[in-house]
This record gives structure tokens, C-alpha cells and sequence, in this order.
């Protein structure tokens, strides 16, 4: 390594990239549907009603029934929550009705136990829904980010927070190496082979840069203390009782006290929080808590707004037993702000329905600049491998790229079609719609492994594109909850997963068919079939 | 021959840096950010949080330099010095015996 400065640049760049890429494009991926995790899960419950305008409840009475059920279910609660109906922009739904409740940590542990109820508005009680069929959902797709699957959590986020660090590298270096970054960008050569496809790369990676940069760097910001332990260790200690001070000690956690249903009016209380907030507020929810030497307190919180800093300003406390206003919680450190602007960012939970789409489409971005690069590796390196003879290290890559691109797609889509064609009593239903996804995405690499690698390609990007423009197709063969009926009622959380998956399948077929006519172009060239590249017409 | 020699020491020469990013370049990072942890005037979990905030950049500057410097000796004398010097500030600059 004795070139340059920006030689050795792009060596990094070109090793971090390529060992890590096939499983930051499974991130890319998974992480990308996560930003429409619960749309998806609404399409993968077909039983669910189509989406209708809720009605008007009382919602005092609401909460006064809640603190019912919470007095009896409930009785050793550090906090009591009694969630209201109304239309949230994190979830892009209606909020159903319910309550939600900490019980005291007991002697020996950290924290208390977690619970929940969903109610029914109409009757107080507990609500008796129709059970949608077992499934991961989108959430499943969404962890999978992160979690991976198959593999234990705490491995699984290690593995991936090792691949993130190499992205940021790889993103980092991949700038110093591109000197010609604003020219570059309005240059595009189609049809050079290599040249093409790095200027496809380039073009891509800038075009979205501020977001690969902001969504690697905080990504790392979820398990920072795991990846880099070293000052908490030394600070506070290793075992869970220091990191549990840590935190309690950055967070300015108090020690809580048992709730007591609160003896002045909640009527009062929302009535004034309404009056603040004005008479088209939606109340998200009550909270009841009570921390160590502070009065106990009442809490009406408002639906959270398209802020980055989205939970700010979003709740009036109140004395439980007076109904005294008491003054607002001081405003979070510089620290914590740090910390929670780059959680947002990275979830987007603040979106608004367009912002969430320009993440979507920064998010398919991405996987076009892995895929790219992927692409860019093997193309330098086809020529002088058949020179040589077949090289099993770039047979392995190639075979791993086209079962990446255009398998893990299918892959994905395969879980989908699983959630429609599995019957639906089967045992570990939601275990079985995953083990789809990673079944073909396996024997789509199995596929690649021994066939021609450019049949493949062109065969596998076919299977993608059938496997998703025929998905709307199955659904409306298994369900009632397909474009014919949708698009009528205007439930366009369904209806746009559908139409999604047919610009998808579009967009793969697309792709075949460039793929397909390129390396016939060059065939008919009268190059002799044996080493035509994707690339075409490298000279 | 002399081919394969120079492809073999090539591939010494970057699996050496390779471990020098892997191994040296994360113990710097993790002495270097518990040390700007300790020194940073915040309150400490505040200051904990934050360094380790900042640990990941550390982290990529220093795999740059460790790549792109000339002397692989230089590298790992340069990791071994900097990672003794900031781990003995730290303990000079915990409360004694630290929280440990």
C-alpha cells in the first residue's frame, strides 16, 4: 500500500464494501419496507375492516371507565396510560382504545412488568375482535433490520452494527476517492460497460449521500453503549446495575411510587387541556404517575404533530388530587436532544405521507447503491477472471449478487405470498412466512451457483418481477381485501400496497428485460458467447 | 517467484493492517472516547453518552489514518502509544479506584 492517498482510499472503499454488502443490502431491504411496517401488517390481516372514519365517544367517559379497569387489573402500578382513539402520524392509522400499565418493579428486578388491554369503546369491556390470521406482519420485516433472524439478538445486532461501521467507512472513503463529486453527478455514460455502471454508482450515492450518511450514523446511535463500552465501563461499571444507573442518571429517572386513582376531575383537567391546545385536539391519552418527592400527577397528552422533535410540548401535567397545574418537565439536556434527533431521523416517525416516501425512495436508493457497487466489483474483474480461467472467489460474488438483487426481492415477496397461501390454522404460521422468505432467497443462490451466470440473472429478475406483479393478483383470489374493492371504499393503505407491489413487479421486469437485450446486442455483435458481461461493451 | 514473494508479503502487509483497524484502531477509540468522556465538562452521563456518540467517527478517522499511512510501523507504534497514553490520563482522572 505505498500509492497515493487516494489510491489506497479506494481499496478501503472497494473491501468494505463488498464484505459487507450483501448483508447491508438485506438491511437496506427489510429496513426500507420498515418504514411502511404498518401498512404492511394491515394488508397481511386481510380479516381487519376496511379503514372507515371512527365514531364520536365520550371521552371522559373513556377515561373514567379506563381508570375502572385499571384499578382492578392493575392494582401496583408505577404507571397507568389510557390511551384514546384518535389518528396518529407514527402509524398512520386510527389509535384504538385502550389501557396500558407498568406494575412496581419487584425485590430483585429493574423494572416492572408491561401490560396492555385493548377495550371496547361501545361497552366498556374488553373488545372481541375478529383474530386476523398469525403473522409477523411488517414488523417482522422491520426487526429483521437489525435482528437479522435465525440468529441470537445479541449476536445479530453485533454482526450489524460491524457491517454499519464498515459502511460508514466505505461511505466515507467512497467521498475522498470521488474527487469530481458535483461534475460527476451530471454525468452519465450508458452503454460503456464499467464506466456506466460507475457513473450508475456515483450518481446514486450522491443523489441521496446526506441520507446514507445520517441513517448509517445513527443507526450505530441504537446500541452505541454495546458497540463502544468502554466509557460506561469505566465510568460506571460493567454489570446491568451500573448500566441501569447510567441510564437512570442520563434520563433523570426518579424512583416510583404506586398510583392511586386521582381524586380531582379528569373532566377539569381536559377541558383545560383542550382549551390550551384549542377545540380540535386530539387527546392521545391520560397518564397517571407518581415519582418520589414530586406530587402525584396527571398527564393529558395531545397526538404527537410532524415535529423532528415529535414528543415535545405534546403534554399538560396536573396535580392528581388538586388539579393544579404544575409546571412542565425541564426540557431535555443538549445530550439527550443529540440522541433523540438522530432516533427520529433514522425512524422517520415525524413523516408526513410524502417525507415518508422520499425515505422510501432514499431507502430503495441505497439498495441501488450497494447493488451498484456489487455490480461494479464483479464487472472490473470479469475480464481478466476469464482470461484466467474460472476463479471461484468471483464465481461466489457474481452468484451472490444476482441471488442478493434479484433473489432476496423475490424472497420478500415470497413472504407475502405465504401470508396469503398458508393455510391458516397452521401451526407457527408467522415462523412459516419467514422460513418462505430465506427458502427461496436460498435456492435462488443455489439457482445462480450452477447455472449460467447471465441466465440467471436475467431469469431471476423475471421470477422478481412475476413474484410481485402477481401478488395483487393472488390476493384477490384469497381475500376480499384486493384492488376492486379497495380502490372503490378509498382504503388506500391497501390499495397502495397492491399498486406498489405492481410498480415493483414492473420495475424487476424492467430490469430483465435491459439485462436480456444487452447481452444479446453483444452476442449478435459477434463477440463469441462464452465471457459477454452484463456490462456489455467493455473495451 | 519473486511474483508469489511480493504477493505473499502484499497479503501479509494488509491482513497487518487489517488487525491494526480491527483490533489496535478499536482500542484507541475505546481509550481515546473514555478519556474525552472523563475530560468533557458535562454532567458525567452526559458526558459518557456523548463521547460514545462521537466514538464512531473517532473510529473511521482513525481506520482512514491507519490505511492510509505509509509505514505500516508507524501504524502500530503510532496505535500502541496513543492507546497507552489516553488509557493512563483516564485512570490518573478517575475518582480513586473509579467506579470500578
Amino acid at each position: 500500500m505505498k500509492e497515493g492517498f487516494r489510491q489506497s482510499m479506494a481499496w478501503l472503499h472497494t473491501w468494505t464494501g463488498l464484505i459487507v454488502a450483501w448483508v447491508l443490502f438485506f438491511v437496506f431491504v427489510t429496513g426500507t419496507a420498515g418504514y411502511f411496517n404498518y401498512e404492511i401488517t394491515r394488508w397481511m390481516e386481510p380479516e381487519r375492516p376496511l379503514a372507515g372514519t371512527p365514531l364520536e365517544y365520550d371521552r371522559v367517559a373513556l377515561v373514567e371507565n379506563g381508570l375502572d379497569r385499571l384499578q382492578q387489573v392493575a392494582p401496583e402500578a408505577e404507571v397507568w396510560a389510557i390511551n384514546l382513539p384518535h389518528w396518529a402520524q407514527a402509524q398512520r392509522a386510527w389509535q384504538d382504545y385502550s389501557i396500558e400499565w407498568t406494575t412496581l418493579a419487584q425485590e430483585g428486578h429493574e423494572r416492572g412488568m408491561r401490560g396492555s388491554e385493548q377495550l371496547d369503546p361501545a361497552t366498556g369491556g374488553l373488545r372481541t375482535d375478529i383474530e386476523p390470521r398469525a403473522t409477523g406482519g411488517g414488523r417482522q420485516l422491520y426487526v429483521m433490520h437489525y435482528a437479522l433472524h435465525y440468529i441470537d439478538y445479541p449476536l445479530a445486532f453485533r454482526l450489524v452494527g460491524i457491517c454499519t461501521m464498515l459502511m460508514l467507512v466505505a461511505i466515507i472513503t467512497g467521498v475522498i476517492t470521488h474527487k469530481k463529486i458535483f461534475k460527476d453527478f451530471f454525468t452519465f455514460r450508458p452503454g460503456k460497460g464499467q464506466r456506466s455502471w460507475l457513473d450508475a454508482h456515483n450518481v446514486i450515492s450522491v443523489m441521496a449521500l446526506p441520507f446514507f450518511l445520517m441513517i448509517t450514523y445513527s443507526g450505530l446511535m441504537f446500541f452505541a453503549q454495546d458497540y463502544m463500552p468502554a466509557p460506561v465501563a469505566a465510568t460506571y461499571g460493567t454489570d446491568r446495575a451500573a448500566m441501569q444507573r447510567f441510564y437512570d442518571e442520563l434520563y433523570d429517572d426518579h424512583e416510583h411510587l404506586a398510583v392511586e386513582r386521582p381524586q380531582a376531575s379528569i373532566a377539569d383537567m381536559m377541558e383545560q387541556a383542550v382549551s390550551t391546545w384549542g377545540p380540535d385536539t386530539q387527546l392521545r391519552a391520560v397518564l397517571v404517575q407518581h415519582d418520589r418527592g414530586e406530587p402525584p400527577r396527571v398527564e393529558i397528552g395531545r397526538a404527537y404533530g410532524d415535529a423532528v422533535r415529535w414528543r415535545d410540548n405534546h403534554g399538560l401535567a396536573f396535580h392528581a388530587n388538586t388539579g393544579e397545574p404544575l409546571p412542565a418537565k425541564p426540557a431535555d439536556s443538549a445530550t439527550i436532544q443529540s440522541v433523540q434527533v438522530m432516533y427520529a431521523l433514522h425512524e422517520g416517525r415525524f413523516a408526513e405521507p410524502w417525507l415518508r416516501w422520499l425515505y422510501f425512495i432514499a431507502g430503495l436508493l441505497g439498495c441501488g447503491m450497494i447493488g451498484t457497487g456489487m455490480v461494479l466489483w464483479t464487472v472490473k474483474r470479469r475480464k481478466q477472471h476469464a482470461a484466467a480461467g474460472t476463479h471461484f472467489g468471483h464465481r461466489l460474488v457474481e452468484a451472490l449478487n444476482v441471488a442478493t438483487i434479484a433473489g432476496l426481492p423475490a424472497g420478500v415477496a415470497a413472504y407475502f405470498w405465504a401470508n396469503r397461501l398458508l393455510p391458516v390454522e397452521l401451526a407457527e404460521r408467522a415462523n412459516w412466512e419467514v422460513n418462505f422468505l430465506f427458502l427461496i432467497w436460498g435456492e435462488t443462490l443455489i439457482y445462480a451457483l450452477f447455472r449460467d451466470i447471465r441466465k440467471a440473472w436475467v431469469e431471476l429478475l423475471w421470477l422478481a418481477a412475476a413474484a410481485y406483479a402477481l401478488l395483487p393478483v393472488v390476493n384477490a383470489l384469497t381475500t376480499d381485501r384486493h384492488l376492486g374493492i379497495t380502490l372503490p371504499a378509498g382504503d388506500w393503505t391497501l390499495a397502495g400496497f397492491d399498486l406498489t407491489m405492481l410498480g415493483l413487479g414492473a420495475a424487476f421486469g424492467y430490469m430483465a428485460v435491459k439485462v436480456k437485450r444487452r447481452w444479446l446486442a453483444k452476442m449478435t455483435d459477434g463477440a463469441p458467447g462464452g465471457h459477454s458481461t452484463l456490462a456489455g461493451g467493455t473495451r | 517467484m519473486a511474483r508469489q514473494a511480493t504477493n505473499a508479503r502484499y497479503r501479509w502487509l494488509v491482513a497487518s493492517r487489517a488487525l491494526a483497524a480491527v483490533v489496535g484502531g478499536y482500542a484507541l477509540t475505546s481509550a481515546a472516547s473514555t478519556l474525552l468522556a472523563l475530560l468533557w465538562p458535562l454532567p458525567q452521563a452526559e458526558a459518557v453518552a456523548a463521547s460514545t456518540m462521537l466514538s464512531f467517527a473517532l473510529y473511521t478517522l482513525i481506520i482512514i489514518w491507519i490505511f492510509a499511512s505509509q509505514r505500516l510501523r508507524t501504524v502500530w507504534l503510532g496505535l500502541l502509544g496513543a492507546t497507552a497514553v489516553c488509557t493512563l490520563l483516564s485512570w490518573g482522572l478517575l475518582p480513586a479506584g473509579g467506579s470500578l
